[in-house]
């Protein structure tokens, strides 16, 4: 059976692995290099659970193949904790009270480290439109848009470097 | 859900990609985005034994005006199309497709010459290009050919490509004075495929009658459907709410939905009709604002 070797950067640190060409990123990233914070949960492209940053633009991991992203950077939520101190984005979600289950939480915070990137305040609408690809069936996503309103304070009124994160772009 | 297996080839120009393909010729499926060509290979729908990844090829990525026509790379993704300040400003129609594809996780994989060489009528960009009269740029064992859009698209799935040749690029006459295009989409929830949805493109002349329409359908019917009939109602009239209701009207006369779980076929021709009497709406406004 081929097998393919492939150098992936995730959370900063460098993996060289082989996989099949068929195997999927985030199952190289659960089932290979055991970060197991990604979750499946749809597996058909529609909820978002397995969102990743692949060279810092958020992506399902589920729809893409593992060969695909050879030479790249992979932001995974194990990736945004710093020196024990909460990214600002996952001590929203804290404060805020952004989760229930729990189960669309890793792709959600993904996709709204990678709108706070680009945008340092965005609307109420914007946050919206930005998740409108992570399916959540607990909150209402009231309290998600919360906590992003939250992260995003709490990055602008801190020094940029302080809150940088690996595998951006 | 694991795909079957293939054997992966990556270009890295456009020169390999097309050899690649004519080594392996059916039996190969070249890889944009990937956002439908992975899920139907979870689910068998496609097995290809090899995949081409073109992804890594230079030059297809790239938005620009040239000689009175607009050139969109085959590779630009979903995410740089709606976020172009060139389409924004001058193709606000194209910008309006880009922004209702799936959601914003797929659009920033997604392709614009994927929406298109996939000959998926439930896509996109097809309507669009249709209402715009766009050519399709492909590259082959021979050299590149230009194929008008009312030729590229032949059945479910099926476009004029052949299995050696990659839709390299797409290109659209650059908008005349007084015109304007709009796309407009109705889906049951975000990231759906439409329940219908309508493309419309109006040029004016100076005594403000219609002298260019284009309208295009998503969705319903087995491939992307040109109205024909509501666009030469349109030609040499001045535009108005009711002749605007009698062309789409003819629209929904040619589409030919079928019943599924987005609803019956008479619903669906009922949306085609509003979504187009809508886009005309807005395509005139933006044309009168041109």
């Amino acid at each position: 059976m081929e097998r393919v070797p492939i150098q992936l950067t995730v959370n900063g640190q460098s993996y060289q692995v082989e996989v099949e060409p068929r195997m999927l990123l985030v199952h190289c990233i659960r089932d290979v290099l055991n970060l197991t914070g990604t979750h499946i949960g749809c597996d058909t492209t529609s909820c978002g659970a397995c969102t990743v940053l692949w060279n810092g633009r958020p992506v399902k991991s589920c729809t893409v193949f593992a060969v695909q992203a050879d030479g790249g950077e992979i932001l995974t939520v194990e990736g945004l904790e710093r020196d024990g101190q909460l990214h600002p984005v996952q001590e929203g979600f804290w404060e805020e009270h952004g989760l229930q289950c729990g189960f669309c939480t890793p792709g959600m915070m993904m996709t709204a480290v990678a709108l706070l990137q680009e945008n340092a305040d965005p609307s109420e609408e914007e946050i919206r439109k930005a998740i409108s690809g992570n399916l959540c069936r607990c909150t209402g996503y009231v309290n998600i848009v919360k906590a992003i309103q939250y992260a995003a304070r709490k990055m602008r009124e801190t020094v940029p470097a302080a809150v940088g994160i690996a595998g951006g772009e | 859900m694991i795909p079957g297996p293939f054997s992966y080839r990556r270009a890295t120009s456009i020169e390999e990609a097309i050899a690649l393909l004519q080594q392996y010729g059916g039996d190969a499926k070249v890889l944009s985005g990937g956002q439908s060509l992975i899920p139907m290979m979870k689910f068998r729908l496609a097995e290809p034994a090899v995949i081409v990844d073109i992804n890594r090829v230079p030059g297809l990525d790239t938005i620009e005006e040239r000689n009175g026509l607009l050139s969109i790379g085959g590779l630009v993704r979903e995410t740089t199309l709606e976020r172009s300040p060139l389409i924004r400003q001058r193709y606000p129609i194209i910008a309006d497709t880009a922004e209702v594809i799936a959601d914003p996780l797929v659009r920033n994989l997604a392709t614009v010459g994927g929406n298109l060489a996939h000959g998926d009528p439930a896509n996109d960009h097809p309507a669009t290009m249709l209402a715009l009269r766009a050519e399709v740029v492909a590259r082959g064992p021979s050299g590149e050919r230009v194929i008008s859009i009312d030729d590229f698209f032949v059945d479910t799935f099926t476009t004029a490509l052949a299995p050696d040749e990659i839709l390299t690029e797409i290109r659209v006459p650059a908008p005349p004075p007084r015109s304007g295009g709009a796309y407009m989409k109705f889906e049951r929830k975000v990231g759906d495929y439409a329940v219908a949805a309508a493309a419309a493109f109006l040029a004016l002349d100076e005594a403000r009658k219609i002298v260019r329409a284009g309208i295009g359908l998503t969705n319903v019917s087995y491939k992307p459907l040109r109205a024909e009939a509501a666009e030469n109602a349109l030609l040499g009239q001045a535009p108005s709410d009711e002749l605007f209701r009698a062309a789409a009207e003819l629209a929904a006369q040619a589409a030919d939905p079928t019943s599924d779980l987005r609803g019956p076929a008479e619903y669906k021709r009922a949306v085609a009709r509003t979504m187009t009497f809508r886009a005309l709406q807005k395509a005139l406004s933006r044309a009168q604002a041109a």
